[in-house]
């Protein structure tokens, strides 16, 4: 009993569409748009490589993928750290607070980045300021105001946003080992910390490989709480990659070009992303 | 050994306080300054209110013309959520019941579009719904469809693997059509993958900054976040109305999380994981 071709494609065509004419169509639109003189209105004529190799001399754009390429490694380290810890604390048995600790971390994450970027802004501005009069550190002065501690700025906003996202991916891990297991390392004389390392970290190791995705892939793309949190100032010194492009594209117009370093963007994820999926596969097979 | 496991649990329960209390504090600091006046704030940030208002909040909540801008990010979201959970199970249900190099191909073309940063399509979005004149509502929905269609219709297939072609049989035996089994037996039976597909992008869209602000430019549509920004850029050295502002907008989610908290989190962790 097999499905008639009419319905087949019935069924497929409302996703099938909208697929086309936002991903796959645009795609390729923006491969030629990146090969062009484009200011939104109309492609005015025909650059070959000229925007890519205007690319490579263009020291903003450089430095915001440096920029964000530490933010997302601070931050994929921080992430997973912690999210790691607080995983293995809400699944020891605590009883009730168990839950109510699991659900106060993960509560930054269902508030959108534009609300986290403003809530920090204020903790940064304010009420750090309020500290550093408080207890006369420092420290707590001119957060925002400088390169430094504007790129700690945001990694601390996105850790502190992310880790009980990632906390949750832990936590389905190490519920799935199974008890026989822990037993049996008990019974053997094992003490928590070598069943822990011993028994559970190998088995939780495909988390990793979801989690460092995932967290690698949010961290390159983050866009909100970089516009809301310091707006890439102090004078483009915490400019993201994304807000790069977005600016060339629409404040300087300059679409053509955008689209360029979008396609660079898209590159570099990827890659980033093929990479380290083959790299902790590996790892998952050789344990 | 018993008393060792018992200061080894005080101690987590200790320490998970003492992180809790730190984790929920920048939004404790928020919510106790809304709650202040100018003066209050300027005196002090981390004390309590000396003399705590409400006045803040009528003030805040006008600016932001909440009400209309809470339905909007209402119909946006739940108008993009119903096409997307209608469709792609749609997609899904004949993708996982017609085993062949069609189906495989397809399914490998949504594969590869989850691979697309958002920002590498971004300006031809713009021109080809500028094109047609769908810089709109509409427009912002079917491009979530598209966006978010890779990551549901793997959900919905990988779901579907679990239900008995048979049961489908049984049912075209008894006189239904393709479309009633689909909606009387199949759309059922997938009700906790329906909960993670609404979870996964209820938040995204709910929350989502970006794709609205290019997409949308009628101030009467704004949605939250973007109602948020634009606020808070004129507000910003008016911290009492700037932070009754982001506590209004937090309410709807955190309301919605405590009634919730356990299928958002399973919701969640499925979608990850599977």
């Amino acid at each position: 009993m097999t499905f008639k071709n009419r319905t087949y494609w019935l069924f497929l065509l409302p996703t099938l569409l909208a697929l086309l004419i936002v991903l796959i169509l645009p795609f390729f639109q923006g491969v030629y748009y990146s090969f062009t003189a484009y200011n939104g209105f109309q492609v005015s004529e025909f650059v070959g490589f000229q925007n890519y190799i205007n690319l490579l001399s263009d020291s903003q754009f450089l430095y915001s993928l440096r920029f964000t390429a530490g933010f997302s490694i601070a931050s994929v380290i921080g992430i997973n750290v912690i999210g790691l810890a607080f995983a293995i604390l809400v699944t020891q048995k605590l009883g009730k607070v168990s839950t109510l600790f699991r659900t106060i971390y993960f509560m930054p994450n269902l508030i959108g980045g534009i609300i986290l970027g403003f809530i920090w802004q204020f903790i940064f501005l304010k009420a750090f300021t309020g500290i550093a009069d408080f207890t006369g550190l420092d420290f707590f002065r001119g957060w925002l105001s400088d390169t430094q501690t504007g790129f700690w700025g945001l990694v601390i906003l996105f850790v502190w946003q992310m880790s009980g996202y990632i906390m949750v991916i832990y936590i389905s891990f190490l519920n799935n080992v199974p008890k026989e297991l822990l037993e049996a390392a008990t019974i053997d004389g094992a003490n928590k910390w070598q069943s822990f390392w011993r028994v559970k970290f190998p088995l939780i190791i495909p988390a990793f490989t979801v989690s460092l995705f995932l967290t690698l892939s949010n961290a390159f793309k983050v866009y909100d709480q970089n516009m809301a949190l310091t707006a890439g100032g102090p004078f483009g010194s915490t400019e993201m990659t994304t807000m790069n492009i977005y600016d060339t594209a629409f404040k300087i117009q300059d679409m053509g070009y955008a689209q360029s370093k979008a396609i660079v963007f898209l590159i570099i994820i990827t890659l980033i992303s093929v990479i380290q999926l083959y790299i902790t596969r590996k790892k998952e097979t050789e344990l | 050994m018993r008393n060792q496991e018992r200061m080894h649990k005080y101690m987590m329960v200790f320490i998970g306080a003492v992180v809790s209390l730190l984790w929920i504090y920048p939004f404790y600091l928020v919510f106790v300054n809304s709650i202040k006046t100018k003066a209050g704030i300027f005196e002090s940030t981390l004390s309590l209110p000396s003399e705590p208002t409400l006045e803040n909040y009528p003030t805040a909540f006008g600016e932001l013309d909440f009400a209309l801008t809470f339905l909007n990010s209402v119909i946006i979201t739940g108008g993009s959520i119903f096409l997307i959970v209608m469709f792609t199970s749609m997609a899904a249900y004949a993708l996982s019941r017609r085993p062949s190099k069609t189906s495989t191909v397809i399914y490998f073309l949504f594969a590869i579009c989850m691979l697309i940063p958002f920002q590498s399509i971004m300006i031809p979005l713009v021109s080809i719904f500028g094109a047609v004149d769908m810089l709109n509502r509409t427009g912002l929905s079917i491009m979530y469809l598209g966006l978010g269609s890779s990551l549901a219709v793997f959900l919905y297939v990988g779901a579907m693997k679990g239900i008995p072609k048979a049961l489908d049989e049984a049912a075209i035996i008894d006189g239904c059509n393709r479309f009633q089994v689909y909606w009387h037996i199949i759309l059922p039976m997938l009700k906790s993958t329906t909960v993670t597909v609404i979870v996964l992008n209820a938040i995204w869209f709910w929350n989502d900054y970006l794709l609205p602000s290019i997409v949308i430019n009628k101030e009467g549509m704004y949605t939250i976040p973007l109602r948020t920004f634009y606020f808070f850029g004129e507000y910003s050295t008016q911290w009492h109305l700037a932070l009754a502002a982001l506590v209004i907008a937090m309410i709807p989610i955190i309301v919605l999380y405590m009634f919730l908290q356990k299928y958002i989190i399973d919701g969640i962790s499925d979608g990850a994981v599977k």
